[in-house]
């Protein structure tokens, strides 16, 4: 089943202002990246996803309904964590996860049950009897994705779940949300403007820009075969490229660096005698993982 | 053995497999904690302060006026005029209530939460707007109720003096729940226009006192027809106004003291239903735009 499909989906406010540009994605359940930078359109996806905005034109469906018509149906077998502080500080998280339990159409016992459990899930125990005002931005986070999770959704929309946390939070969080999307059979979206956060838990990545799609795919069809080799050479780079071209070996250019697809042990040899031959003075040569971001920003020259 | 000793287990995730519930459950489960919110149940003994202030001013005077009118005989306040004269409280209380409802969710950002639950963005507005009449019409039915049972109890007509007086009541309920109506529609669309509770405290008791010397200005000038229409300015003379048309025994009548409305009795009425209806159709409207935000 696709999880969420979109089609020529198009959000513009007031005519003017372009948020989405005849995005077309279809995702399978599992963990999902969406990433882009900031004002990219993932909000406005979010909210078209949760039937809160109309989009102008095209179509979306997730969980094979339709937001837009049956905004309900999908509301209650999905979770959204926003990205903004959403809790009142005078409510203990216990009674506020309680409450959002009920308005999801819990019964009154369910919800303090499944309340606890959410808020014991992502590891708040006694410190739920208290306000949430004198929490941590840590642990206002943690709220945050346990009411999300109180109602046992299919779906979990976050909307840039780390935000605000420092880097041991951050890798708590991750573990979390990849906890939850692996071990609990929920999928799950997960929304940020940092790239190598979500490429490290997701297992399907989106990324847009400026509301337009710029890639969609399994991470794992992205990274593989990525090892790249990057030589610096402090003079003759275009020379060094020519020949390595001639050598049948694909060059690419970033700034000063070439960078050469690791096929085996030979692309060592090839490149080193390529350097000896035109007698360059070589200044770097080692080998790295071609993250995803290089993907993105091949695609995207503007923003290089 | 230390794990026998109460270690809890991680059981892993357990799915929800139980009922879920209807819109008119979720819209009963807001509602209720709607109105435990206006009396600060479930919350800090701070917020309980002055809800419960407020209720127990009102039951004792309730008290009083049952207790001389059983031991003298006199009535201070007819049921009707009690609803009247508490006029004043209930405008601080929508004040402090309304902003606790409505501002407080704004300001901590926590609507998002609701509207991206299964709750329609109208109900999340009617069900605090309901909340909040009840909890006005508790606060004047309830004294009523106790007014009443003073006077059942002490009559000397037996059966048909508890009747009468039941008959007085009724209609002084009805017009308490006028009351509760109006002030809760007005407070509540004030309410929702800023986080701030302060403002919002400040904007609901400007609506609701600043038009008052208005209406007086206008109750002076040289025509009568104006001055008959004076109560229409404010919400708490349109309440009056219509009180005087159509209660059995309006407040003030016998003592001269009531408004004067002449035969725009009718005018009254429907401008109390319009101004209901506007209130609770901006707030609809202002929690549409609220929700896709």
């Amino acid at each position: 089943m696709t999880l969420i499909a979109t089609e020529s989906l198009t959000k513009t406010y007031g005519g003017r202002v372009t948020a989405l540009a005849d995005l077309t994605v279809a995702v399978e359940p599992g963990i999902i990246g969406l990433v882009g930078a900031n004002g990219a359109g993932k909000s406005t996806l979010i909210k078209i996803l949760l039937g809160l905005l109309a989009p102008t034109s095209g179509r979306v469906s997730v969980l094979g309904l339709d937001p837009t018509t049956d905004p309900a149906a999908v509301r209650a077998r999905v979770g959204y964590m926003p990205e903004h502080d959403a809790l009142p500080p005078d409510l203990t998280a216990a009674e506020l996860v309680t409450h959002l339990g009920r308005i999801s159409g819990l019964p009154r016992t369910a919800a303090r049950e499944r309340a606890s459990e959410a808020l014991r899930h992502v590891g708040l125990h006694e410190e739920r009897h208290r306000a949430v005002g004198g929490y941590s931005t840590g642990m206002k986070q943690r709220v945050k994705l346990a009411q999300a999770l109180v109602h046992d959704p299919d779906l979990l929309l976050l909307d840039e779940p780390t935000n605000g946390l420092d880097p041991a939070g951050r890798d708590d969080m991750l573990a979390l949300v990849h906890r939850i999307g692996t071990e609990f059979g929920i999928s799950v979206l997960v929304c940020s403007h940092l790239l190598g956060e979500v490429e490290r838990i997701c297992d399907t990545l989106v990324a847009i820009d400026g509301g337009r799609l710029l890639r969609a795919g399994p991470i794992a069809a992205m990274t593989s075969a990525t090892d790249v080799l990057a030589v610096e050479v402090s003079e003759g780079t275009e020379l060094l490229a020519a020949r390595l071209a001639a050598l049948d070996l694909p060059v690419d250019r970033e700034g000063r660096l070439l960078l050469v697809p690791l096929a085996d042990d030979s692309t060592y040899d090839l490149i080193l005698g390529a350097v000896a031959a035109l007698d360059l003075p070589l200044h770097r040569l080692d080998q790295r993982r071609h993250r995803v971001a290089e993907l993105f920003a091949t695609r995207e020259p503007s923003h290089a | 053995m230390p794990e026998s000793t109460g270690v809890i287990h991680d059981i892993g995730y357990q799915r929800y497999t139980g009922p879920r519930l209807g819109r008119r459950h979720v819209f009963g489960a807001l509602y209720l904690h709607g109105l435990r919110t206006i009396f600060g149940l479930g919350r800090s003994a701070k917020a309980k302060i002055f809800p419960w202030l407020v209720v127990g001013i009102v039951t004792l005077v309730a008290v009083i006026v049952a207790a001389v009118r059983s031991q003298i005989g006199e009535v201070l306040l007819t049921y009707a005029q009690f609803a009247d004269s508490m006029s004043w409280l209930i405008i601080f209380f929508v004040a402090v209530a309304a902003p606790e409802l409505v501002s407080r969710d704004l300001r901590s950002g926590v609507l998002p939460l609701y509207f991206s639950r299964p709750l329609p963005r109208g109900d999340y507005a009617t069900a605090k707007l309901l909340a909040l009449v009840t909890g006005l019409w508790l606060l004047l039915g309830g004294p009523q109720l106790v007014m009443f049972l003073g006077a059942a109890f002490t009559t000397d007509a037996g059966l048909r003096g508890v009747g009468d007086e039941l008959l007085d009541l009724l209609p002084a309920l009805l017009y308490a729940g006028l009351w509760a109506v109006v002030f809760a529609s007005v407070g509540l669309l004030v309410a929702s226009l800023t986080g701030k509770r302060a403002f919002a405290a400040g904007g609901i008791v400007a609506v609701f006192l600043m038009t008052m010397p208005i209406g007086g200005t206008l109750a002076i000038l040289p025509s009568r027809t104006v001055n008959e229409l004076a109560g229409l300015v404010s919400p708490s003379t349109l309440v009056m106004g219509v009180g005087t048309w159509a209660l059995p025994d309006p407040p003030g009548a016998d003592s001269g003291e009531g408004l004067m409305i002449g035969g725009f009795g009718p005018v009254y009425a429907v401008a109390a239903v319009l101004l209901v209806a506007a209130c609770v159709t901006l707030l609809l409207l202002r929690y549409r735009k609220v929700a896709a935000r």
